[in-house]
């Protein structure tokens, strides 16, 4: 197993940018997720990590060796598919020693191995079975024991599970996190689904128009997001923002929204101009004495919480708060953020500000 | 009673099963009709209004493969009586066999040059479709408009430059120029087949062969070529069909060693016109190629056999 670096990779095709210039580290052994929207950059990153597209420039290391241009073949790693790409002209044991074969071992050794797999993922039964008529999960299997089969120095996934129906979509992460965790393996994963990265990963790398936004353990880039494209593309409903002009000084940790005074974390960095106060749904508190007001506009009820959406003079707010809380809409109720957990961005740059509370786990690409 | 809008009645099927039996009967008549001449006798095969029921006789095989002399008492008692039945039926014509008539010969050109370019054809209109379908090629879309451009007219329209082409390479009359005329009369309809299939075939099995170790010609020939397979097959028969079949070129073009069968046929017909039986033959027997080949390759016309391997 190994550790991968990539520095300041960059792809072009043609005249579009897929990547401007990525950097970061996956290290021995982490599950890493490579998360963002459609057409962010993410799967062509894992391409060229993988070695199926090559760099316009820049540096990947596997192991401390620089493959950057190196043939798939030479990188030892596997690869899973989205599609699982199970060689249809093959039953299910001949697609899973493909690999194997491919590297001169024999037949028998091949077949034995095989067996240890399909042992590994439950799937012995199917082994003499053609590939056409698996069910997902079963295809997800074999493609999954393809790819560890030859004890690769990482795996590479690609939307793994953005195939399968939504109800087996959360088993198979469960399986897919217990092999890897069986394995001692490096796996990076891309998605675009931040539930999946938050839920499985030890680390994610936020990508948005081929830039690295954020990467870091889940907890940090959730609490502490570095730009506001990661605050709102992590969370759901995402962070707040609630839009000012204001001043803040470096040492500072209080801003005024009007009239009203909040306590934040105490400021690294100053600004001055349009500034974006960001706060999560679940720390936001309804308490009437509070002199920051909002209306009611809606409720949505989920149970054990509820979603209020409110109006507010520096605009629409929703908030997490217990289904215990009685409120209907139209009510004016009293606001309250939770002062350890309040970020502050530069509106015009979407970056956060440095302050106490962040300034450890910010991680620009 | 329950109505479905899909599930046909009986009368339906009724009507579609005799309009299928109908249109099977206009096109075998046809073919039965050779069938049936290539086994009269010459009398019989020009006979007005036209026999059905008659007596069957070799006599148009004997003739298709034999040259044959009218006999002479002489002759004849030179001979000796007849050896074999085939020569038994030549002297009831009162002629004698003087050898093997050119016809298997012409037929073994057919094969080296129908089977010759559609190998070639498939070779080259494979590779070139999977380029085309795989890489950056610069200017593809122009190039692959260009080689369709190439059959937007009739191919015999270029008939005499090529005549005059092939007199100055020296390719007239040759194997290995009809193979060339044919396969690039048949390569752009090849590499538009091609690229068809190749296009369908999701390129994550070769980058998985690719990360499995494989280089790329062998992910294009252990993994690209089996999917392709149905493609491939069919596109060959499209292209076998046609230089079989060819007739104007290979009139123009050969004379002698490299001629084919379709332009010798009506040669055997003879100097009174008369010998239908011996031209039926020769048709019947060059129709057995081409439906073996179709036969052979007919379970990859119908196989699908990436079915289901990949979740579109």
């Amino acid at each position: 197993m190994a550790q991968i670096r990539i520095e300041h990779v960059r792809k072009e095709f043609g005249a579009f940018t897929a990547v401007q210039s990525s950097s970061f580290t996956i290290e021995d052994g982490e599950f890493f997720m490579l998360l963002g929207p459609s057409g962010c950059g993410k799967t062509t990153t894992l391409r060229m990590m993988a070695g199926l597209e090559l760099p316009t420039s820049g540096e990947i290391y596997i192991d401390g060796e620089e493959v950057g241009m190196k043939p798939a073949s030479q990188r030892d790693i596997a690869f899973v598919f989205q599609m699982f790409a199970l060689y249809p002209h093959l039953n299910v044991g001949k697609n899973i020693s493909y690999p194997l074969i491919s590297q001169g071992m024999p037949q028998a050794q091949a077949k034995k191995k095989v067996g240890e797999i399909a042992e590994i993922l439950g799937i012995t039964d199917i082994l003499n079975k053609p590939v056409g008529g698996l069910s997902g999960g079963d295809r997800q299997r074999v493609a999954l024991g393809r790819a560890i089969v030859r004890d690769p120095k990482a795996f590479f996934m690609d939307e793994p599970l953005g195939a399968l129906d939504a109800e087996f979509r959360e088993h198979m992460s469960e399986e897919l996190r217990a092999l890897h965790d069986r394995m001692n393996a490096t796996t990076v994963y891309v998605t675009h689904d931040q539930l999946e990265a938050m839920q499985m990963g030890d680390k994610i790398v936020v990508m948005n128009h081929g830039v690295v936004e954020q990467f870091g353990v889940p907890q940090n880039i959730y609490d502490w997001p570095a730009t506001k494209f990661v605050a709102q593309f992590i969370g759901s409903p995402p962070m707040n923002f609630l839009d000012f002009r204001g001043m803040l000084g470096v040492g500072e940790s209080k801003v005024c929204l009007g009239e009203a005074e909040f306590e934040v974390p105490r400021m690294l960095d100053g600004a001055n101009g349009d500034l974006t106060f960001g706060v999560r749904p679940e720390h936001i508190k309804l308490d009437d004495a509070a002199p920051y007001r909002g209306q009611v506009s809606a409720v949505e009820y989920l149970g054990t919480t509820q979603i209020i959406t409110l109006d507010t003079s520096n605009g629409t707010v929703k908030a997490r708060v217990a289904s215990s809380d009685k409120v209907s809409v139209g009510e004016r109720v009293g606001l309250r953020f939770d002062p350890r957990t309040v970020s502050i961005f530069n509106a015009d740059t979407g970056h956060v500000l440095k302050s106490e509370a962040n300034e450890g786990v910010l991680n620009h690409g | 009673m329950s109505f479905s809008v899909t599930e046909p009645t009986n009368g339906t099927k009724w009507f579609a099963g005799i309009l299928v039996v109908a249109y099977a009967v206009i096109t075998i008549i046809p073919l039965l009709w050779i069938i049936a001449t290539g086994l009269k006798s010459p009398a019989d095969s020009i006979s007005y209004p036209p026999v059905v029921v008659f007596e069957p006789t070799l006599e148009g095989y004997v003739n298709l493969f034999t040259d044959r002399t009218r006999a002479t008492e002489d002759m004849l008692e030179e001979a000796g009586p007849p050896q074999t039945w085939y020569e038994e039926i030549a002297r009831e014509r009162g002629t004698i066999i003087s050898g093997p008539s050119r016809y298997g010969e012409r037929f073994l050109n057919s094969v080296i040059i129908g089977f010759g370019s559609t190998a070639l054809c498939m070779i080259l209109g494979t590779a070139a479709a999977y380029a085309f379908s795989r890489f950056r090629v610069p200017l593809k879309d122009d190039l692959l408009f260009f080689i369709l451009s190439t059959r937007m007219m009739p191919p015999i329209a270029v008939a005499i430059p090529i005549f005059l082409m092939f007199r100055n390479l020296g390719l007239n009359d040759t194997h290995l120029g009809m193979i060339l005329l044919y396969t690039a009369v048949n390569l752009s309809l090849s590499v538009w087949l091609l690229k068809g299939f190749i296009d369908e075939i999701p390129i994550e099995y070769e980058e998985a062969a690719l990360i499995d170790g494989y280089t790329r010609f062998q992910a294009f020939y252990k993994v690209v070529l089996p999917q392709a397979a149905t493609g491939i097959a069919s596109t060959a028969i499209f292209c076998l069909i046609f230089a079989w079949n060819e007739y104007a070129f290979a009139v123009l073009l050969t004379s002698g060693t490299a001629q084919t069968a379709p332009p010798f046929i009506p040669n055997i017909i003879g100097v009174n016109g008369k010998d239908w039986p011996a031209v039926a033959a020769g048709a019947t027997i060059f129709l057995v190629p081409v439906m073996v080949f179709t036969v052979l390759l007919r379970k990859h016309l119908l196989r699908g056999i990436t079915f289901g391997a990949v979740r579109k």
